[in-house]
């Protein structure tokens, strides 16, 4: 959005998007549980170009002492892109973007984790971008979810992020990057998978209410896509350790 | 601190094994854990590599930018380094700006790379006195588990020499190589544990050290950088025990290194 579009670049054309994917289709998406030695919990997800490490640590007692809530445990998500991730490299340490970040997912995640198990306590999230490529909240939040599991933290669902927006008057499921730039809207949703609550929702462009449904629709069934892969990279990690055993 | 009391627990059990000639993981005391290094994996850098020393990670990634020479070398490129110790690698780690430790590993990796000479910083020169490349090394620690000396210089030069300078987004002509010699230096890092000597502690070992030292090597066997660290002392003897060990292990270390880069 609001980056004005070069003459040459078509970003649709014959049904097809300017990566030659279809209008509801995702990009390529793996994730792993459990890749960190020291994290109590952690998450690898690759999706499209970009690269995501989460990691989550707690629940464990909040410092320094007056963060702490008597009736229930804090969440802490923390947003950071690595100098590298970007193509002018990123001056290191948080800024505007990413402390808003930070915040809308530590809120997303907090509706979702049963933190009145744990007064007092703090659960950090820490999500490491290292190479991005449009998206980044959505895959973010993604790899939360499955740390947050790996952790054993309890929670009432595994949260999960997808995004929609529309380019050329399309409406369209995960923008890439030239999508994302030279596009018409972008519009993250985190839902809790089970009951289709919506975790987190922003947007950035110009949709009509009709383009809204169908986008909201649409990242709606991307969400429950990518949720299946969040539980089979899961239960993918027991059937590791059982192997080994 | 939180987590230095479990290290003051395990002290004296880890205290015993090495009385007994044992370490905690069962490795040697001059034996190095396993090394896996991996290349290419940031698609945004210009370089980058990743290194695993057992459950050590460390990424490292290249940026480069054209931007004014320092007024001192007005015909050299630019090298910046800079580490940081993210809370996502150990419940230690908290955010915010570099503190001593972070500040410690960039310089001593910075000096390394620096010193030995090996990225000709002349060859990053675009108009003298005006503009020249601006390298920046980002040490991005994943996983601490100790000895972050050896992996972060490690992976800094996996990733430096895997490098392409990106002229063709600055409209200078051609992408090209990273311009650097063949010879890095490589580092090996000892503790000093209940008066015995250990290489490539793990964070465990480290946490109840009482010395540390850092001997990097050329090639040659040649000692190219030192580093002691923390506040116990290491009589002559075990300097050159050190430097021994260290020496043998970089030869190993470097061969790891070339396999990495040369695919």
């Amino acid at each position: 959005m609001g980056m004005k579009k070069p003459e040459d670049v078509i970003l649709f054309k014959n049904n097809k998007r300017i990566d030659g994917r279809k209008s509801d289709e995702l990009r390529p998406i793996k994730i792993e549980a459990g890749v960190l030695y020291r994290a109590d919990g952690s998450a690898y997800v690759e999706w499209g170009g970009n690269k995501i490490l989460a990691a989550v640590y707690g629940p464990r007692e909040a410092l320094p002492k007056h963060i702490q809530d008597p009736r229930k445990a804090i969440v802490n998500a923390r947003y950071n892109m690595a100098a590298f991730s970007v193509e002018d490299r990123k001056r290191p340490g948080p800024d505007r973007r990413s402390i808003e970040i930070s915040k809308v997912i530590s809120e997303a995640l907090e509706r979702v984790i049963l933190t009145e198990q744990f007064p007092r306590a703090s659960i950090d999230v820490n999500i490491e971008v290292l190479d991005a490529d449009a998206g980044t909240r959505c895959a973010g939040l993604t790899a939360a979810g499955v740390a947050l599991a790996d952790a054993g933290i309890p929670m009432r669902d595994i949260p999960v992020a997808c995004a929609a927006g529309k380019v050329e008057g399309k409406v369209i499921l995960d923008l890439c990057k030239e999508e994302d730039n030279y596009g018409d809207a972008d519009m993250p949703v985190a839902i809790a998978p089970l009951t289709d609550e919506i975790l987190l929702l922003q947007m950035d462009g110009h949709l009509t209410y009709e383009e809204f449904e169908k986008a909201l629709d649409l990242a709606i069934k991307g969400c429950h896509i990518v949720s299946e892969l969040q539980k089979k990279a899961l239960l993918k990690k027991y059937e590791r350790v059982l192997e080994v055993e | 601190m939180s987590s230095s009391v479990v290290p003051s627990i395990k002290k004296d059990f880890i205290y015993k094994l090495i009385s007994e000639g044992k370490r905690i993981d069962g490795r040697a005391f001059d034996e190095y854990r396993s090394i896996k290094i991996e290349t290419g994996l940031i698609r945004k850098a210009e370089g980058s590599a990743k290194v695993k020393i057992g459950n050590t990670q460390v990424l490292v990634g290249i940026k480069m930018d054209v931007g004014e020479p320092y007024p001192d070398s007005p015909d050299m490129g630019v090298l910046t380094t800079s580490a940081e110790l993210i809370p996502l690698a150990s419940p230690d780690f908290e955010a915010g700006p570099p503190g001593k430790e972070a500040i410690e590993l960039a310089r001593v990796v910075d000096r390394g790379i620096r010193e030995s000479e090996i990225i000709q910083l002349d060859k990053l020169c675009i108009e003298p006195g005006e503009k020249v490349w601006i390298m920046f090394i980002d040490i991005h620690v994943l996983d601490q588990d100790g000895n972050l000396f050896d992996a972060s210089l490690l992976a800094s030069l996996a990733a430096l020499y895997t490098s392409t300078v990106p002229a063709e987004r600055f409209e200078l002509g051609e992408n090209f190589k990273l311009p650097l010699s063949k010879d890095p230096p490589i580092s090996c890092t000892s503790v000093k544990l209940n008066n015995a000597i250990v290489i490539d502690p793990v964070l465990d070992e480290e946490e109840i050290a009482d010395a540390r030292l850092t001997v990097a090597t050329d090639k040659k066997g040649d000692i190219r950088a030192m580093q002691k660290g923390l506040s116990g002392s290491f009589t002559i003897e075990e300097v050159k025990k050190i430097i021994k060990a260290s020496i043998i292990n970089g030869k190993k270390l470097r061969e790891v290194l070339n396999k990495s880069i040369r695919g």
